[in-house]
C-alpha cells in the first residue's frame, strides 16, 4: 500500500474529490514529519505514537578490524504501536 | 501533537473543508493503513517510512515471578522502519526544504 492507495480509498469510499483527498493526505504526512523534526511526539490514538529519542554517544568496535570507535549521539525516531492496533492485527476480520 | 492537533492543522490549511471533513479524512487515512496491515500488506509512505507486520511463532515462555512455564500464542506485530529522509531530518542532518522531495 502506498499514499496513492490511501488517496483512492478516500475519494472512492469516503466521497471527497481526488484533489482534496490527495492534498489532505500529503498535508497530513507533511505535518507529522515537521512535528517530528522539531522533536515533538506525535500521538495518534488507535494507531500508535511516534517518538523521537536521543541516543547518547557510546563506544563501539568495528567488528571486522577490532578497532575502537566512538558512535556519535543522535536522535532516532521510534514507533510504538497502540494496544488497539496490536489487538486488531490478531483478531479475525469481520469488517 | 495528537490526532486532534493534526485535524486542527489540516482544517486551518484547507478552509473550504469543515473540521468534520478533516476529521473524517484523517481517520480514513489511519483506518486504511490498519486495514492494510490486517491483510498483512506492507505500507510504504515515501518520505516517512514503511510499516510491516511480522509474525511471531508460538513459543514456551516463563512467568518470571513464579518460574511457571506458559505457552505464548503465535501473534502478529506491527513494525515501523523510518525512511532515510525523515531519519536525517529528525537528526537535524537534512534541511527543511524539499518538502516535495520524493
Amino acid at each position: 500500500m502506498t499514499k496513492a492507495d490511501i488517496v483512492a480509498r478516500i475519494y472512492e469510499k469516503v466521497g471527497f474529490s481526488k484533489k482534496d483527498a490527495t492534498d489532505v493526505v500529503e498535508a497530513t504526512f507533511e505535518i507529522i514529519k515537521t512535528s517530528l523534526e522539531k522533536g515533538e511526539k506525535v500521538k495518534l490514538s488507535g494507531f500508535g505514537n511516534f517518538i523521537v529519542n536521543s541516543k547518547r554517544p557510546r563506544k563501539g568496535r568495528n567488528p571486522q578490524t577490532g578497532e575502537e570507535i566512538t558512535i556519535v549521539g543522535r536522535k532516532v525516531l521510534t514507533f510504538k504501536a497502540s494496544q488497539i492496533l496490536k489487538k486488531d492485527l490478531n483478531t479475525i476480520s469481520s469488517s | 501533537m495528537t490526532k486532534r492537533d493534526l485535524i486542527d492543522e489540516v482544517n486551518r490549511r484547507f478552509p473550504h473543508l469543515s473540521h468534520r471533513d478533516a476529521e473524517v479524512i484523517i481517520n480514513a487515512i489511519f483506518d486504511s493503513m490498519v486495514d492494510a496491515m490486517r491483510r498483512g500488506e506492507r505500507i510504504e509512505i515515501r518520505g516517512l517510512g514503511s510499516f510491516v507486520v511480522k509474525h511471531r511463532r508460538a513459543r514456551e515462555g516463563r512467568n518470571p515471578k513464579s518460574g511457571e512455564v506458559v505457552s505464548v500464542a503465535a501473534k502478529k506485530v506491527p513494525f515501523f522502519k523510518v525512511g532515510k529522509d525523515l531519519r536525517l531530518r529528525v537528526d537535524g542532518k537534512a534541511p527543511l526544504l524539499e518538502e516535495e522531495g520524493e
